[in-house]
């Protein structure tokens, strides 16, 4: 069963794609990890996932619509007088709408904030919360979202040792629930520590599998390769799509390793057929 | 001072002459809508929007005026649909392209703006401009005053409804849009509630300066109160105080002191007296430095 399903998918902006052409899909319960340098996409990713960036080619399905998303840079006004409790509070919005009493579930709210480690924080206003305090706030709304798939982009940027601890456990948590958790991420220690599964990203998918498997040396180098300029002057991109993206789409990506790629093309067992088509693959890097 | 001087200084006038009454009355109703209103402006760093939508919906309520004379289901109408208009436009072309809310609504308002004042001048004296500019506070009909008090029954419980998914989107817009679509319809609601007490605010107190009882309030609290069950009640209460003082003010003075501009001025006057004194990062409470707790 897949939680994410991608089909020729291209993310991007003014028409220079960000993510281009993924297929594939994350299997239900999935851990994964989204690797990869700055400007790779992973960011965008997300954010075509939650619906945040349309599609400007093939399409993303998810099996749910109650998705749980952590953005990198919250668009949160943190000088809004409301408090941590309030702010927790939000996560119970899909049962709850903007009329149900939420008094009743206080203890429920008191619950969250003590499992990220906020008990006694309650009734402070967000804005007097430390980074690491308010990236513990955000999680609890997190728990309270109780949403099947959560997306977390960077959310240990800033985040010290002890914080990230805290907050790792709770994914590894997430994920012995069943839950699918996608997470964009940069120390490759913690990723090889708690992901099971990784999905190198430069722009185009470098490397999707396994994460001992994934994380080599090769693959971070090609990864490292993306040229992170839009060339302007960039011709139209004639990659095939359709039905042939859709039949590429079918094949499940999960378990196997596909380090394969637009240049080097590759002959694995489970050959994808990212690779048709390339020759008028124009001059994306 | 006796008593009975300060009950004549205080109450006579609204004893003495329906008129001032009236007044009264119209303006404690504005004063339980227009604020909390301008609360939310203020914490969204939207203070000057209010001022914007108040031009917008200077060229409505003079095609109302054109058609219809002095008339205030005509203006009303023409005011209404003229900053209704200008919202829904604005926050069409923000979520559509890449212009943000101030830059399409800026764009929107001096368009309208220059309309309304294209049609004044067709037709209306420089009287009649005063007029729609500096409001009639000190003849309100019954129609006006049902107005005003409708407009204040609507505000309150539009806000009582839309209550915790604006806070939301005040807060965190990214995270309404992630888990529901009412993100977009909330925020034109209260966009419209905006122009609503606007086009309320502008039979008091005139479209300039029908801004002033809704901001000047909501920024005074903030110096009196944290959290928004604090501020609104107090922005109604600074309001209410500056409704008052100014109809007094204007009434007593000697000379022909306008009456809605002695409201705002007023409200203006505890502004800054909140400015000062305020306990919540006031003037004077930052200039004295108290001893640090121990954790």
């Amino acid at each position: 069963m897949s939680a994410i399903r991608f089909r020729g998918l291209t993310l991007g902006y003014d028409r220079h794609p960000a993510v281009h052409h993924l297929d594939g899909m994350v299997a239900s319960g999935d851990l994964l990890a989204l690797v990869g340098p700055n400007g790779a996409g992973k960011s965008t990713l997300l954010k075509g996932i939650v619906g945040e960036v349309g599609a400007l080619d093939g399409a993303v399905e998810t099996g749910t619509k109650a998705i749980a998303y952590l953005p990198q840079a919250a668009e949160i006004d943190r000088s809004f007088p409301v408090s941590v409790l309030d702010l927790a509070a939000m996560g119970l919005w899909r049962p709850f709408g903007a009329w149900a009493s939420l008094k009743r579930h206080r203890p429920r709210l008191l619950d969250a904030l003590a499992a990220v480690g906020l008990s006694g924080f309650e009734d402070r206003p967000i804005g007097t919360l430390s980074g690491g305090q308010f990236q513990r706030a955000l999680f609890a709304r997190l728990i309270l979202q109780d949403a099947r798939l959560i997306l977390l982009d960077e959310p240990f940027t800033g985040i010290d040792e002890r914080t990230t601890g805290d907050l790792l456990a709770l994914i590894r948590g997430w994920h012995g629930e069943g839950r699918t958790v996608v997470a964009a991420l940069h120390d490759l220690h913690q990723v090889r520590a708690h992901f099971p599964s990784t999905l190198v990203l430069a722009r185009r998918p470098i490397a999707w599998g396994p994460t001992a498997e994934v994380l080599t040396p090769p693959v971070l180098a090609r990864a490292l390769a993306l040229s992170e300029a839009w060339d302007e002057a960039a011709a139209i991109c004639r990659h095939e799509t359709g039905d042939e993206a859709a039949s590429a789409a079918a094949h499940d990506h999960h378990g196997h390793r596909h380090d394969g790629g637009h240049d080097d093309g590759h002959d694995h067992a489970h050959a994808h057929s990212h690779s048709h088509g390339h020759a008028g693959h124009g001059a994306a890097p | 001072m006796t008593l009975a001087g300060l009950s004549d200084l205080l109450v006579g006038p609204f004893v003495e002459f329906g008129f001032m009454r009236r007044a009264l009355a119209g303006c404690l109703a504005l004063s339980l809508s227009a604020p909390p209103l301008g609360v939310f402006l203020m914490l969204r760093r939207m203070s000057l929007m209010s001022e914007a939508m108040s031009h917008a919906i200077l060229p409505g309520a003079a095609a109302g005026f054109l058609v219809a004379g002095l008339s205030l289901p005509a203006m009303t109408l023409g005011g209404l649909i003229a900053g209704l208009a200008v919202a829904l436009a604005a926050g069409f072309v923000t979520r559509s392209t890449v212009l943000k809310e101030d830059a399409s609504l800026a764009a929107f308002y001096l368009i309208s703006l220059a309309g309304g004042v294209f049609l004044v001048s067709l037709r209306g004296s420089q009287i009649d401009l005063l007029h729609i500019l500096f409001g009639t506070v000190l003849a309100l009909d019954d129609d006006a005053l049902m107005l005003l008090g409708g407009i204040a029954s609507l505000t309150l419980a539009a806000l009582a409804v839309l209550y915790r998914p604006l806070v939301i989107e005040c807060v965190d817009p990214l995270f309404l849009r992630s888990v529901g679509r009412v993100g977009g319809p909330v925020h034109s609601a209260f966009l419209a509630l905006v122009v609503i007490n606007l086009v309320g605010g502008f039979q008091a107190l005139g479209t300039l300066l029908a801004v002033g009882l809704m901001l000047l309030p909501a920024i005074a609290a903030r110096f009196w109160a944290a959290d928004l069950s604090g501020l609104i009640p107090v922005s109604m209460l600074i309001s209410m105080l500056a409704s008052v003082s100014g109809l007094l003010v204007s009434y007593h003075a000697g000379i022909r002191l306008p009456t809605g501009p002695a409201i705002v001025l007023a409200a203006g006057a505890l502004y800054l007296v909140s400015m000062l004194i305020g306990p919540r990062g006031g003037l004077l409470h930052r200039l004295v430095r108290r001893r640090h707790l121990e954790a």
